[in-house]
């Protein structure tokens, strides 16, 4: 999904991506990432849980403001 | 996880957002192998992986979309009840009602990942995927694994 992203980006588009895998994101290096702590299967957190998908979400979008790239940040939910 | 090749495409310096994320138009790029009941399921029988890419509209309906993948790498109980987890509509629909957000792109965009093989990828899908972005005029991504 990081190449995907970094395609995106180099295409001329802001990119934010969700990671669930640490170590295979930074071998990627895509340009901003939000690190969720959750299984695999569950990018947003929890089925049915709009709160803590939003949490996420926005923790996320925010993380296309940032101009010093590359940018990591992580959510605990 | 070995078996990656951990190909890097280089995007430095990297886009700017030229607006507030209350103008911005944002689009979805999952790699959970969604796709609409009138697309065929990706294949997951190509060596090295499907690098194709689905098409997913604004108003599809979420609970009818199919997942193709049928790895059991991951749980997929959680998709399987909420497809928000990785294809978050309703979420930024109600970003959208409280002007967080500007818009949802018309059309999002879904690929398989797990694709150990990325040559056709990079060289074709996503870039194929980017320059459709680009079409829409969308101001910004966010691509979502599983």
């Amino acid at each position: 999904m990081g190449l995907i992203q970094s395609i995106i980006e180099a295409a001329g588009i802001p990119t934010v991506s969700i990671s669930l895998l640490r170590e295979v994101t930074e071998k990627v290096d895509p340009p901003r990432v939000l690190y969720v702590d959750r299984p695999l299967g569950f990018p947003l957190g929890e089925p049915g849980n709009p709160g803590v998908q939003r949490a996420i979400l926005i923790q996320a979008l925010e993380l296309l403001l940032v101009g010093d790239l590359p940018t990591r940040s992580s959510i605990q939910v | 996880m070995r078996a990656y090749p951990y190909r890097r495409v280089e995007w430095r310096p990297g886009a700017r957002l030229e607006k507030p994320l209350s103008a911005c138009s944002i689009a979805v790029v999952t790699t959970a192998a969604f796709h609409l009941p009138s697309q065929p399921p990706f294949d997951e029988t190509i060596r090295g992986g499907d690098s194709s890419y689905r098409e997913l509209p604004v108003d599809a309906c979420l609970p009818a979309l199919g997942i193709a993948h049928k790895s059991d790498a991951f749980d997929h109980a959680g998709l399987e009840q909420d497809r928000n987890l990785a294809f978050p509509l309703d979420r930024l629909r109600e970003l959208q009602a409280d002007g967080a957000i500007g818009a949802l792109a018309l059309t999002h965009y879904s690929f398989m990942g797990s694709i150990t093989a990325p040559g056709k990828l990079i060289s074709t899908s996503a870039p194929a995927v980017a320059s459709l972005l680009l079409k829409q005029h969308v101001d910004a991504v966010l691509l979502t694994p599983v």
